[in-house]
């Protein structure tokens, strides 16, 4: 049976070419993902992200439950509202999901996880709450709505009305507020600002359609993986999977290993791989000639074989771009070499980051 | 159901041939086709004066989504590229049987344009696809 977000029908009266995505009916593009693309860039899109997953935490063990959940601290969050990216692992320190965590209060938190795996990390989080004092709760009576770009919050402010308005002013990224019935985030997948909203279902279409209104661009699927690459963010399933460590998926940066005695699930084997420094990572690729890296692509360095992850064309640089597993020893500066369609062509490593705020920054 | 114009002759392969008269032909991909691809960011062509069979890979349509090969639909030299491609790629999707045509055949047999479909024939291959 295929998912079909409160969304659909909007998608459809604006002709969008439709794909299935883990189970979902969803827009792959709107006519040009490169144009889509552009607009996020230089002006402002939206993405119909009602698929992903919401859980709510509560509860007076909430904070020790998510101490050994995810591999960051959210003991650090100690501003209501603030949102932490971090990654949840299995007890072979692989990474089950990539997701943020909404911080209100020590006894509640919300947390976006991927569509893809809501199964399984509904399942996880229920095993792994046991003992604890908490309540787990799914809210799929929230639809989503990701406002990226430029001129994504001024368009949306013309929306607002005075109480929402109050909430949101001055709100710095990486930060979330209830403002009546939207739950309004400046969290987003595509390096620019901007606002990820959810709000009750039933009120989806008509903000869909006031975005529209105020010249917001619909977006697909599709540009929102290319403006996902060039800023860097992984994609869970294609970057990082279960059978990778957070080490190797240049996730290392939202492991919190302070304090020592905080036993998070996996922390044993990631602290051993930490210290062997034995694990590949994840880099970035520049290929400056012709030609498109594809995921799966192998790559081939003096120290040894890796493999291109996540690639496409980045339409802000006009020129191809990827993300590769690569053995440690690679430096960043180095060229090496990527075979592609039956031919050995020259890529420069740098770090996993293209695009930001709408300018290239390497 | 995309547009498939009466007067041109097709290959399954998704590639459209125009007869220009005198032995020329003009060679494209299809509208079905780039709008199974999608938004294209490079076209390799070939090079004027390259000799090719009918079912060589001759070109490259490389999309957001996938390179995908395109094959000589005759047989004959190559006499002219659309170098527009170079720099509007997206020509192909904005104007599959126009502005986004590939490149010109000078034709050995013209009778290997009857062994081509007719839009008919395209239209019902691309049902069964």
């Amino acid at each position: 049976m295929t998912n079909k977000t409160v969304l659909h029908a909007k998608h459809l009266e604006a002709g969008a070419k439709m794909v299935d995505f883990y189970g979902w009916d969803m827009p792959i593009n709107y006519g040009s993902q490169i144009e889509e693309h552009h607009a996020v860039r230089t002006d402002a899109g939206m993405f119909d992200v009602s698929h992903m997953t919401i859980v709510d935490v509560k509860g007076a063990d909430a904070q020790a439950f998510l101490r050994k959940l995810v591999i960051n601290d959210v003991a650090k969050l100690d501003v209501a509202g603030k949102a932490l990216y971090t990654g949840m692992c299995n007890h072979e320190g692989g990474v089950i999901d990539d997701l943020i965590v909404y911080f209100f209060t020590n006894t509640d938190y919300r947390l976006v996880v991927n569509s893809a795996t809501r199964v399984k990390d509904l399942a996880w989080i229920a095993e792994q709450s046991a003992g604890f004092d908490v309540t787990v709760t799914e809210r799929p009576e929230f639809a989503m709505i990701a406002v990226q770009g430029p001129q994504a919050k001024a368009k949306v402010a013309t929306l607002l009305n005075a109480e929402q308005t109050a909430a949101v002013e001055c709100m710095k990224p990486f930060f979330s507020a209830q403002a009546g019935d939207l739950f309004i985030a400046t969290t987003g997948y595509t390096g620019e600002n901007g606002y990820e909203i959810a709000l009750p279902a039933d009120q989806a279409a008509d903000l869909w359609q006031q975005l529209l209104d105020a010249g917001v661009k619909p977006c697909g699927l599709g540009a929102r993986d290319t403006l996902r690459l060039e800023a860097g963010m992984n994609l869970y399933g294609l970057d990082m999977d279960e059978s990778v460590s957070p080490l190797a998926a240049n996730m290392a940066w939202t492991i919190s290993w302070e304090p020592e005695d905080r036993n998070f699930n996996g922390r044993e084997v990631i602290a051993a791989q930490r210290a062997a420094g034995d694990q590949p990572k994840l880099v970035g690729l520049v290929l400056e000639e012709k030609g498109v890296l594809r995921t799966g692509l192998k790559v081939i360095t003096a120290e040894g074989e890796g493999i291109i992850t996540s690639g496409t064309f980045s339409p802000t640089l006009g020129h191809s771009i990827a993300m590769a597993r690569v053995p440690r020893s690679v430096k960043l500066g180095d060229t090496v070499e990527v075979e592609m369609r039956k031919k050995l062509v020259k890529v420069q490593v740098i770090k996993p980051s293209f695009v930001r705020n709408g300018k290239k920054v390497f | 159901m995309s547009n498939i114009p009466s007067e041109l002759k097709y290959a399954t392969s998704h590639e459209w041939v125009r007869n220009e008269g005198n032995g020329v032909v003009t060679i494209g991909i299809t509208e079905h086709a780039q709008d199974l691809l999608g938004d294209m960011v490079f076209v390799e062509l070939p090079d004027v004066g390259d000799a090719v069979s009918t079912g060589d890979d001759v070109a490259v349509a490389e999309s957001v989504k996938a390179a995908s090969d395109i094959y000589a639909p005759v047989s004959g030299e190559v006499i002219e590229v659309n170098e527009e491609l170079e720099d509007s790629p997206e020509l192909v999707n904005s104007d599959a049987f126009g502005g986004g045509w590939l490149f010109k055949l000078k034709i050995e047999d013209e009778g290997e344009l009857d062994s081509l479909l007719d839009a008919e024939g395209y239209a019902n291959s691309i049902d069964e696809d």
